[in-house]
This record gives C-alpha cells, structure tokens and sequence, in this order.
C-alpha cells in the first residue's frame, strides 16, 4: 500500500533521514520504534506531505506522493494522527471531529462515520460538546485518534500515540489500536514504548540517527539481543 | 428618564449595530491570517461609492446597487489578499501593517483624483418616525436590522457549516489544518472575500445615512480599531460588545456635551480600559 524508497530528508541543513526504504502492505499493522531524535516523527511528517524529500520515492497504492501538498494527501487515504495530538483546543470535541471529515469525500459520509467513531469511542459521544483543550490526556489522544479517522482513511499514521500518558491509560490506547486494526484498517506507528508496540503490530524497523537499522517480524525483534539490552532494558 | 437621552441611547444602540459589523469583518480577518487590514474603513469607502454611482448616478434599484456594492467589495476583499497580504504574509507584522497602510493612501488618492473631494449623496430621503415622543430616521432603523442579520448570517456560517468550522478552527493550529485536508490559502482567500463582503454590506448601510467622500474611511477607520482592541482583536464577541459600549459613549456623550468631545471621551475611556485590560475587555 505505501512504499518508501531510499527516502531522505532534513531540515534547512539538517539532515534527519537517510535513504530509508520501507514498505506497510494493505492490513498490516507496522511499527517504527527508535531513541529520540532518530527521525521518527519526521519520516511521519514526510509521509503526510507537512515536508517534502530531498530526495528518494514515496508511494501510496502505486501513485507517487512526489510534490503533493499536505490537504491532497489527506485525499488519498492517508490519516496522520500527529505527535503532541495537536487538537484545536477551543473547538468542542464534535468540531474537532467535523474538521477531521473535511474533504469532500469524507463529508459526504459524515453523521455514519460519527456514528463509528463514537461506537468506537463512548467516551468522545459523551464529551461530544466540551472543548477539546479541557479534555484529559487519554481522551485527548483518543479525540486526535477519532479526528483522523473521520476522514475514512485507508492508512493511518500514528506518532506516538502513548507520550505523555499515564501508564493504564497507554494500555487503554493501544488496545483502541488493537481495535482500529480489527477494523481492517492499515496502520503505521511511530513508538518509543517498544515492548508494547510490538505486542499490537506485525512488523516493525529499527530506526536509528535517520537510518533503518534493524527490520523485521514482532516476534523476531523481540528476541533480538540488541533490542532486548537497548530498548527493552532485558 | 428623558426623552431626549433616551433618543441619544436608541440613536448609539443603531449606530451600533454598523460598527459591529466592521469589528466583526476586521477581527474575522485578524482571528484567521493573523493580519490587520488598515485600509478596511477605505474598502467601505469605495463600496459607498459604487452604491452612488450604480443607484444615483446609473439608476439601478437601490436593492440591486446594494448587492452589487456588496459583490463588488468582496471581490475587493479578494484582491487585497492576492495582491497585497499574500506577498508579504511571511514577513514581519510590521510590513504587513505599512503595506495595508499603503493601499488606504492609494484607495484615498484614487477615490480623490477620480470623483474629485465632493461630498455626494445616494438621494434616498428615508422618513423619520416617531415613536412615543423620540425621534428615529428610518435608514437607522434598516442598517440596524440589516447589521444583526448580517452577524446573524456570519455566526451560523461560523458555526455551522465545514468552512465555518476551518475559518475557527485555523488561527488555533495552522500545520495541522494540512492533515485535515484544508488548503490554507484557500481558507485565506474565503476569510478575506466575507471580510470584504461585510465592509460591503456595511458600505451600503451607510450610503443610506452619510454622505460618500474620498476621505469617509477616516470617519469609521479609527473608531473600528479602537472597537477591535477595545474587544481584543481578534475575539469576534469581544468585538461586538464593544462597538456598543462604543457608540452608546459617543451618543450618550453627545447628549450632554458635543459630538466632538464625546470623541474625546470615547478615546479617554478605551485609553484607560486599554491600561486596565489590554488584552481586551474580555480577556481571560
């Protein structure tokens, strides 16, 4: 479904990613977990147009995403959930949502996909006309989780959806993952929490200073020596 | 009470309404691309005149110069963002200031070197009724409906409609709006195009109680500003409440003194309220 080929990027002349190449197949769930500052959130940000390449191919469903801006990529079935949420804090909850269905062809599907999301979600239904500053971390995330999925997307990018929550409230969350996968959509996320993580996707890459340094299945990554000592303090 | 101060305070409260109109234009441009259109007063200024000219002038029906005023302004609106906001929207606030600042001079000269300095008048003689004992014209009883239906109109937009939701939703998390599928520069262009619409609306209502001159923006211009920051600029309620506090000053302050010092008085007062709140009276 969507292909990275020896994608790199930066900022001014900083470089955060080098030729990274990855792949996330229809129904997959991927993960990408690494230190901080290894280029995570940027390869997300790269993903979703909110920066372009230097240089390398992004493709989604075999169309290349090369100079697409950010509001077109949203059109072609690519919702990114970003990192800190970063929900309209003085829009209600049910706006927040609304501004997720934006585009034409979510609009048209807006009070059945409400429907889903808050099926997904009693919590947003219930909190459906508070501001969305005023909500709790926890339901913040799952509020960013519901905006982005109002646009009926067919991948889902996720930056670290568990930063900044408290301990059950990062389980509640990733079982909702668990739950948006059931669903049948495609998922890439973006995580520091690596045991966790690796419980909820199929795969994963190991990305370290821009570069993929390890790749492969859950279960092998959670055998690997090397993540075992370094991500997983074992 | 008496009768004539209780004219003053009806006269204030329509006056009211049209400058609440104007802060509502000015603060929804500022809350959305984060600019202040110096020059606003003036696109009122040719909205004025192009209700003259259409109505008195050509003889269109009033109703129909007053759409096409308002038509026309937005589509002002629209240029003012192309051709003078888009450039420099990356650059300092202060350029941003000294370019709409520019175009109120251009605007002004223009209007003067094509219509010369005369005061003109649209010639539509409104009645005045009286209504038990006070004294109230007509065309400020139509520009006070015709301003609340005009904010009516914009707070349902707001509220209402995905566009609306975009318009308040950007000014909070500009990036993010991209993820959501919103073309800023499109929301932009709408934002400018119901600012200019409103100056429009405004223009027209006016055209019914003032004569149109090249210099008329100065007349509203300031007093616009003093509302917005009165409000805090930006906030749309905050906005509207001081236009009211506003013009009851000036209709009040006329009353027991003269139109001039009730200026003075009204300056006085936001000068005062500005050190107690200055973000705006209804600053949290």
């Amino acid at each position: 479904m969507l292909s990275l080929v020896a994608v790199s990027a930066g900022y001014g002349s900083f470089r955060a990613l080098f030729d990274v190449s990855l792949e996330v197949a229809a129904g997959e769930a991927v993960g990408v977990i690494g230190p901080n500052g290894a280029g995570k959130t940027t390869l997300m940000r790269v993903i979703s147009g909110l920066i372009s390449p230097r240089a390398g191919e992004l493709t989604m469903e075999g169309r290349s995403l090369a100079g697409v801006p950010a509001h077109r990529i949203v059109e072609r079935g690519i919702a990114h959930v970003p990192e800190n949420r970063r929900l309209f804090p003085r829009l209600s909850v049910e706006d927040n949502l609304r501004i997720g269905s934006f585009i034409p062809a979510a609009r048209r599907h807006f009070a059945e996909r409400l429907a889903w999301v808050y099926e997904l979600f009693p919590r947003l239904e219930e909190r459906r006309g508070q501001l969305a500053g005023t909500l709790s971390g926890g339901e913040q995330q799952i509020c960013a989780i519901g905006r982005a999925l109002m646009s009926r997307p067919k991948l889902l990018l996720m930056d670290e959806p568990s930063a900044g929550l408290a301990p059950q409230v990062v389980e509640q969350v990733f079982d909702l993952v668990r739950r948006i996968r059931g669903e049948g959509l495609t998922v890439l996320i973006v995580e520091q929490n690596v045991q966790q993580v690796l419980d909820i996707v199929d795969r994963a890459y190991l990305l370290e200073v821009g570069s993929i340094r390890l790749a492969g299945s859950s279960a092998e990554l959670r055998d690997n020596a090397f993540i075992r000592k370094a991500y997983m303090g074992l | 009470m008496d009768i004539y101060l209780l004219e003053a305070v009806v006269n204030g409260l329509l006056l009211g309404g049209v400058l609440a109109l104007l802060a509502l234009g000015l603060n929804l441009i500022f809350g959305v691309i984060d600019v202040v259109w110096i020059a606003y007063a003036d696109l009122v200024m040719c909205g004025m005149y192009g209700v003259y000219w259409l109505h008195a002038y050509f003889g269109w029906p009033l109703a129909l110069a007053c759409v096409a005023a308002i038509v026309g302004v937005a589509l002002l609106g629209l240029l003012v963002h192309l051709l003078i906001i888009a450039p420099v929207l990356g650059s300092a606030p202060i350029n941003q200031l000294l370019a709409t600042g520019g175009l109120l001079y251009f605007l002004q000269s223009f209007a003067t070197l094509l219509f010369g300095t005369d005061f003109r008048n649209i010639g539509v003689r409104l009645p005045v009724i009286e209504l038990g004992g006070i004294f109230i014209s007509y065309a400020r009883l139509i520009a006070f409906a015709a301003a609340l239906l005009g904010a009516t109109a914009l707070y349902l937009f707001l509220k209402r409609s995905y566009l609306g939701t975009a318009i308040r939703a950007i000014s909070q998390d500009r990036e993010v709006m991209g993820l959501m599928g919103v073309d800023q520069r499109r929301i932009y262009l709408i934002t400018s195009a119901i600012g200019g619409a409103l100056a429009g609306l405004a223009a027209c209502l006016l055209a019914l109680q003032y004569d149109v001159h090249p210099f008329i923006g100065n007349t509203f211009g300031p007093l616009t500003f003093m509302i917005c920051v009165l409000g805090g600029l930006g906030n749309m309620l905050g906005g509207f409440i001081a236009a009211f506090i506003i013009s009851q000053i000036i209709a009040i302050g006329g009353y027991y003194s003269s139109t001039e010092l009730s200026y003075v008085l009204a300056f006085t007062l936001f000068i005062v309220l500005m050190i107690a709140r200055p973000r705006g009276i209804l600053a949290r």
